[in-house]
């Protein structure tokens, strides 16, 4: 039976991530207010500065559509689409 | 210390275009100038543009320190002068796409002559003008474009002069290419940029952004995110709107879009039809290339 | 290198020094122009956008002198030789950019065609009392180079020379002609154009990873590139780093701008100019520049003519001002008599330099009309006294 794109072996090839560059960050929250999915937040901590960085909530939820980017005035965030495997091993990495 | 996957091999879309070596730069948490220049980035991006051929020119005050932190042959130049100085360029090589990147003071107060005039002699220039409403660079005087009734420090008991609409006025003037989006429209102003590169002759595009350490919050309108939220809510996509009903008045609704789209003949295209015309062969050219 | 022989034009013509300042700027290489009608300087520009579109080149008329003193740095910094020209009132318009023009040392060429000031004044009529504006007009510290023709032959010859000052300087160049001699007509021969020598642009040879606009060469000079050829580089008015970059620090302050007022300082020697009459055994110095040098000769012709022992000092470089003469001269000869068309600008120069070894006296002049040779004469008579 031929692949249907609801099936598992097509689905999320590619998933959303965002890098935040913590010391650049102004606080402004632009990002967290405009992230379709909703999947940032202010985070506890906060940076040198004193303010407190977005995070990511829920790592699945990131399409890596970067309109976080688009809108950081102070370039301190930025999504991308990166292969499922390449962020699995990264959180393997990171949780192991 | 972010808890997303790190991308090893991803950079920030807007990266190769700063001049990283001068980060941070100077505006406030909220300000929108920055988000601006997002957008910038997409539409050079997007535009496909030889980025050598690219240059930038602004004025003075704090949309004008936008040309420092571009890596593009950028021009910082005196306030209110940066047309002009763009004109001088662009006539000098016409193959270069010449954008003027300025601030509402800079580019129709003390610019104001020579935004008229160039957009009267159609110079094909991109000019990107962000309206804050206020002088912010120098601590938040009131501006031809703050609405009646706002506070300003050089109008403590509110302003009582009626502010210039700014696609009015460049319509008037001649512009061939008017679009006006907030710093909430990010995709919408990328894409202007985009079509304003590719037009041929004088293009406008303002970018209504906050400025929430003096305008938003001398005039108790809250920081930089409330301001995007009450962009979003009040502004209305009009495309096509005439130019003379998009005044803004203070708390009122902004009417966004792109207004005016039109052709007609560019500065050098005039200028070197009537040459040939009158000299025919006897005309050796504007010396293109420096 | 040579000039380009589209550009000049060859022969012996009868031309105002209007006219022959716009041929001077042609055979130096100009392609750019911008400018704004005030008399008695129009004439320049006139001709100019009637020249270049043969030549190969454009003039545009800006909206103000505010607008063509920053177009033609525009056209400067895409790599074009350019040139504005305006009178009084205009000249104070165009302070703003002559100090852009300082600061971001960009090439060219400022003319001035003095009339009666101050403000409107007398349009049509000559003065002399832009000279001190020259130096100091804008504000800060900067150093500018300043010719002043006598004829209008000198306005062809030295336009040429103010290009090429401005070139090897990278200074804005004023060109500080009068009313007079902009609407003299006399002889001007126009040379073959590989006669003309022209100093040309000191483009870097550097790969853009390794060049820095703005460090200085051995003469303190940087050299230059230009929009469109890769080099991202960032000019602007602030105080900046070698790189360019704004650096708002005293430290900054001090390494640039000592440095834009060294780079004429310390080669003054080389950019000095002036000619000198009987001045072998001169008691008294006459010290006049412009229209008023060839009044003054006229006095001084009439004084060896009575027995006094008078000489003539013409500054034609009158910024940087030929001090180290001036003090020499001051060790040997009585006194100065400055004539200059205007209430005491030059004067203050040459008081300067003169200390207490010989006087100092003016014959000042509001402008309107040239002095009259009897009233210099005289003073020249009692300073030989």
């Amino acid at each position: 039976m031929p692949d249907s794109p609801a099936s598992p072996s097509r689905a999320r090839k590619f998933r959303g991530a965002v890098h935040i560059d913590w010391d650049r960050c102004k606080g402004c929250g632009f990002c967290i207010e405009f992230c379709p999915p909703k999947v940032l937040a202010f985070s506890e901590s906060y940076n040198a500065h004193g303010y407190h960085p977005p995070y990511l909530t829920n790592e699945q939820g990131c399409t890596g559509c970067d309109l976080c980017g688009l809108y950081c005035p102070d370039f301190a965030i930025f999504g991308a689409r990166i292969p499922v495997e390449t962020a699995d091993a990264e959180v393997a990495v990171r949780e192991g | 210390m972010s808890t997303a996957p790190v991308i090893q091999e991803a950079i920030n879309p807007v990266e190769p275009f700063l001049r990283t070596d001068r980060m941070p730069h100077i505006w406030c948490p909220g300000c929108g100038i920055g988000t601006t220049v997002n957008c910038f980035a997409r539409a050079l991006v997007d535009s496909k543009l030889d980025l050598d051929k690219v240059a930038i020119v602004s004025g003075i005050g704090c949309t004008g320190r936008v040309a420092g932190y571009l890596r593009l042959d950028s021009f910082h130049t005196t306030h209110g002068r940066a047309i002009p100085f763009a004109t001088g360029l662009k006539l000098a090589n016409p193959e270069l796409t010449v954008v003027v990147y300025s601030g509402d003071g800079d580019l129709i107060a003390i610019g104001g002559n020579h935004f008229i005039h160039a957009a009267r002699r159609n110079i094909d220039l991109t000019v990107i003008c962000v309206n804050n409403f206020i002088y912010g660079m120098t601590g938040g005087q009131v501006a031809p474009t703050t609405p009646v009734g706002a506070t300003a420090t050089t109008t403590p008991y509110g302003c009582f002069e009626r502010p210039f609409n700014l696609p009015f006025l460049a319509e008037s003037s001649g512009a061939v290419y008017v679009a006006r989006w907030t710093a909430f429209h990010v995709r919408h102003i990328a894409r202007s940029m985009v079509e304003a590169f590719n037009k041929k002759g004088f293009s406008f595009i303002e970018i209504i952004s906050p400025c929430p350490t003096l305008y938003q919050r001398r005039n108790k309108l809250g920081d930089g995110l409330d301001t995007m939220k009450i962009y979003k809510q009040k502004s209305v996509i009009k495309n096509g709107a005439s130019t003379r009903d998009v005044d803004i008045a203070f708390g009122g609704e902004i009417v966004v879009g792109k207004f005016v789209d039109i052709e007609r003949p560019t500065l050098h295209q005039t200028m070197d039809q009537q040459f040939r015309q009158v000299l025919k062969d006897r005309y050796a050219g504007t010396g293109g290339r420096g | 290198m040579k000039a380009n022989p589209a550009a000049v034009l060859t022969g012996a013509h009868f031309l105002d020094g209007d006219q022959a300042c716009c041929e001077g700027a042609l055979a130096a290489g100009a392609n750019f122009a911008a400018g704004y009608p005030i008399t008695p300087s129009t004439e320049v520009v006139e001709r100019f956008a009637a020249r270049i579109p043969t030549v190969g080149g454009l003039f545009i008329q800006m909206e103000d002198e505010l607008a063509s003193s920053i177009a033609i740095l525009g056209a400067a910094w895409a790599g074009k030789k350019v040139f504005t020209v305006t009178s009084g009132p205009g000249f104070s318009l165009m302070m703003e950019h002559i100090g852009l023009a300082a600061m971001t040392e960009t090439p060219c060429v400022f003319v001035d065609v003095q009339r009666g000031g101050p403000s409107t004044g007398l349009p049509t009529l000559p003065g002399q009392a832009d000279m001190m504006q020259a130096r100091w007009g804008s504000h800060g510290d900067y150093e500018t180079i300043a010719l002043c023709p006598n004829s209008p032959q000198e306005c062809f010859d030295l336009m040429i020379d103010a290009f090429n000052l401005a070139e090897q300087y990278r200074v804005p160049v004023l060109f500080m002609m009068d009313e007079c001699v902009g609407h003299m007509t006399e002889k001007v021969v126009i040379p073959s154009a590989d006669e003309i020598e022209i100093f040309p642009r000191r483009f870097t040879s550097l790969p853009p990873s390794k060049y820095k606009p703005f460090k200085p060469g051995p003469d303190g000079v940087p050299e230059m590139v230009k929009a469109g050829d890769g080099y991202r580089f960032h000019i602007t008015g602030l105080t900046h780093d070698e790189q360019g970059y704004p650096a708002m620090t005293w430290r900054a302050q001090e390494k640039l701008v000592r440095r834009l007022v060294e780079k004429v300082r310390k080669n003054a020697d080389k950019i000095v100019r002036y000619e000198e009459h009987d001045m072998e055994d001169a008691d008294v110095v006459v010290v006049a520049y412009g229209i008023t040098s060839r009044v003054a000769l006229h006095a001084l012709q009439m004084a060896r003519g009575e027995g006094i022992r008078a000489g003539l000092l013409r500054p034609i470089v009158v910024w940087p001002f030929p001090e180290k003469r001036l003090r020499e001269l001051a060790e040997k000869v009585k006194a100065f008599v400055v004539v200059e068309m205007n209430y005491g600008q030059m004067v203050y120069e040459v008081e300067r330099c003169a200390g207490d070894k010989a006087r100092t006296i003016l014959v000042g002049h509001g402008g309107g009309t040239v002095h009259d040779p009897e009233q210099v004469l005289e003073v020249i008579r009692e300073a030989a006294r």
